[in-house]
């Protein structure tokens, strides 16, 4: 009987093991998007890799096809370079950070791209960071908004803001905006985005209250995690003024919805990975108010890119943009402008003139990207009203 | 703490223990009659999340219709899989069981996302069930008290079913002996059908309040209740109906009571279950209510 119970134990961990580490997924194989279908073979030389790894199934999913669906729209908009057919050999991280590693190693040692965009969430991103810096190919993430995902990485790059910039964006907004005195994290612990924008948040808060007390309670959770009604308590307890929730798209609106079923009705905020549809679908009528803030507004167009994007979008979606799609889409243009300034497709190369972006048009406003390869962009800060992202604000860089 | 923050508290960690008991009860009873945890529960218990959503969504049907649709399906769909991956091994040994066991819950999940995809889909908000009332400073969605209540009308029936019918008769017939059984005329492939069909069906119903509590689902939603639910199993004694009950209710409070008087270890609330299930298996291996049965050679 014993023995029979261990080996049921080492099957449990197996199967966990098997949770943490492959999600269980055996789908998506790459998918090559080359533009005009059933074209004939083309020989290696005529056609520039871009590798993309993105969430495309697992907890990120939706976030992730927002940002696919601004690449690929780049790619139908700028199909060549240099006289070259541009072709993005799409792989799925599966929202998973040791699927995001396999995932680059596969687009740089397999598919040798020659540059590579993605991903969306910092955590996928920054597991591809010793992969592309190792390889001397340069990436670009269009959203990740840690610091980690750029610092000590030459070769990693963004075209939009990091979090430090953002907590504080968000901490002004409460502090400003909403008159709060205390405020509590509620955060997805075991993402490093969260748990990075909650930290810079604390950092301002702090500083605008003077008070070192300001925040009266951090609540943690996991990332799949589906009862928060505990913590919430925990926290309505303390009484905050308002509530500062960054975590995935699916959990925070459970968390609001949840907080608003046990009546608490303290304004709840949060930041640029709320930006999906299926945050509003799941929080519903519960997450009208929610605040956060993001990348891009169509409200606001900034940049003639920015037009030529948007009436691409609408016509072949139907439908208006989210911020990510149009970073999805600044970080295929940003690369395809790098080569044509390199004038050739060395890896090496194109980092450079990518390092040296400078005043670029894109369409989520003009991209400079400073020494550490992050751009200084303003923030724009949405709520959520009758169902649908409503522009509040913008937030120029501090 | 206040009184009314600690029933708050109470009635959440009774509500997820009660949908962990649902689920744990159709471990318990696969296993009591075939020695054979059927990993693939935590799967059955997701396919019903998207037979019902797809219901009210896709055919928009009445939400009432398209449960009962689902809890049919799911329970068929439970059958199926006993039909394909545990029969045709009915003889062979256990372990190779248990691996064509874990290949089914791994088919079904691959399965659930090429045909539902990775992004998660909404379930749909059901008044009946989702609306918040007050008693007293306590706030709850009416689901709180549904779901304890159903869980207990539905263990009530299955512990008659269990002890004073026929096939109940047949059940406990099978899982004390396989063979015997066999030789006085049980019929132990149907009765095995129907105990896969009944586990289905709870873990159906356990979806369904699932989703209504928790409604966002995607193809893993079914993993992490399914091991969840194996543990409330071991703990209260695998086999034994009411231990799972038990079990389901211990993980329930622990996890609800573990972040309310322990926040700081609110991001180990998973690892609970697991410590518990290792504590349970070093000193009383066969769980609460289990009794200790001879090893069938």
């Amino acid at each position: 009987m014993k023995k029979w119970l261990s080996i049921l134990l080492v099957l449990i961990l197996v199967v966990s093991l098997g949770l943490t580490g492959c999600g269980g997924t055996t789908e998506s194989e790459d998918t090559s998007t080359g533009g005009d279908e059933g074209s004939e073979v083309t020989l290696d030389d005529d056609v520039i890799k871009i590798g993309v790894f993105e969430p495309i199934t697992g907890a990120n999913a939706a976030g992730g096809e927002l940002e696919v669906e601004g690449i690929k729209l780049a790619n139908e908009l700028y199909p060549e370079v240099l006289g070259k057919k541009v072709e993005l050999v799409i792989a799925d991280n599966k929202s998973d950070v040791v699927e995001s590693a396999s995932a680059a190693a596969r687009l740089v040692e397999r598919d040798k791209v020659t540059a590579i965009i993605g991903s969306w969430g910092s955590s996928n991103s920054i597991a591809a960071g010793d992969i592309v810096r190792d390889a001397k190919i340069p990436a670009v993430a269009p959203s990740a908004t840690n610091p980690l995902v750029t610092q000590g990485n030459d070769y990693y790059f963004r075209v939009c803001f990091i979090d430090p910039f953002q907590g504080t964006v968000m901490a002004n907004y409460a502090f400003n905006s909403l008159g709060a005195k205390k405020a509590a994290i509620i955060q997805e612990v075991s993402n490093d985005y969260a748990v990075g924008l909650a930290k810079f948040f604390t950092d301002a808060f702090v500083e605008l209250t003077g008070d070192p007390n300001s925040i009266v309670e951090v609540a943690n959770y996991q990332t799949g995690d589906q009862d928060f009604s505990s913590q919430l308590l925990n926290i309505s307890e303390k009484n905050p003024d308002v509530i500062f929730a960054p975590g995935n798209f699916t959990e925070s609106a459970m968390v609001i919805q949840q907080a608003r079923q046990l009546g608490i009705t303290t304004p709840i905020i949060g930041g640029d990975t709320w930006e999906t549809p299926e945050f509003i679908e799941i929080g519903k009528e519960h997450v009208e108010g929610a605040v956060l803030s993001t990348f891009f507004t169509s409200e606001v167009p900034i940049t003639e890119e920015s037009e030529k994007f948007l009436k691409a979008y609408r016509e072949k979606y139907n439908r208006e943009p989210a911020a990510v799609t149009a970073l999805g889409y600044d970080a295929y243009i940003l690369i395809l402008d790098a080569i044509e300034r390199a004038g050739s497709t060395d890896p090496v190369a194109i980092r450079d003139e990518i390092a040296k972006t400078e005043g670029f048009e894109g369409a989520a406003g003009i991209i400079t990207l400073d020494e550490n390869g992050d751009a200084i962009k303003s923030a724009v800060i949405k709520t959520v009203k009758n169902g649908e992202f409503v522009y509040l604000e913008t937030i120029e860089p501090y | 703490m206040t009184f009314s923050l600690f029933m708050q508290y109470l009635t959440n960690a009774i509500s997820l223990g009660s949908l962990y008991a649902l689920i744990a009860i159709g471990y318990t009873m696969v296993y009591g009659i075939l020695r054979l945890i059927n990993f693939a529960h935590g799967e059955i218990f997701m396919m019903s999340l998207y037979f019902a959503f797809y219901g009210v969504t896709l055919f928009t049907l009445p939400w009432y219709i398209a449960f009962i649709l689902s809890i049919i399906l799911t329970s068929i769909l439970g059958m199926m899989i006993e039909r394909a991956a545990y029969k045709p091994l009915r003889e062979s040994p256990r372990i190779t069981i248990m691996v064509s066991a874990i290949g089914a819950s791994f088919f079904v999940q691959n399965l659930a996302i090429v045909l539902f995809g990775g992004r998660p889909s909404t379930f749909p908000n059901i008044g009946a069930f989702t609306d918040v009332i007050k008693i007293g400073s306590v706030s709850l969605q009416k689901l709180t008290l549904i779901i304890p209540i159903t869980t207990l009308i539905l263990l009530s029936g299955l512990v008659t079913l269990i002890n004073k019918t026929k096939t109940g008769m047949a059940m406990r017939a099978v899982s004390k002996d396989y063979e015997t059984a066999k030789l006085m005329g049980v019929n132990v492939n149907k009765t095995i059908t129907i105990t896969f069909g009944i586990g289905s069906i709870l873990a159906a119903i356990g979806g369904i309040m699932w989703g209504a509590k928790f409604p966002a689902i995607i193809p893993t939603t079914g993993v992490m209740p399914g091991l969840k639910c194996f543990i409330a199993a071991v703990v209260g004694g695998i086999g034994n109906v009411t231990g799972a009950v038990i079990g389901g209710f211990i993980l329930g409070v622990g996890e609800v009571m573990l972040v309310a008087y322990l926040p700081s270890l609110t991001g180990y609330r998973d690892a609970f279950a697991f410590i518990l299930l290792i504590i349970i298996l070093l000193f009383k291996p066969t769980g609460i209510m289990g009794e200790k049965i001879a090893e069938k050679v």
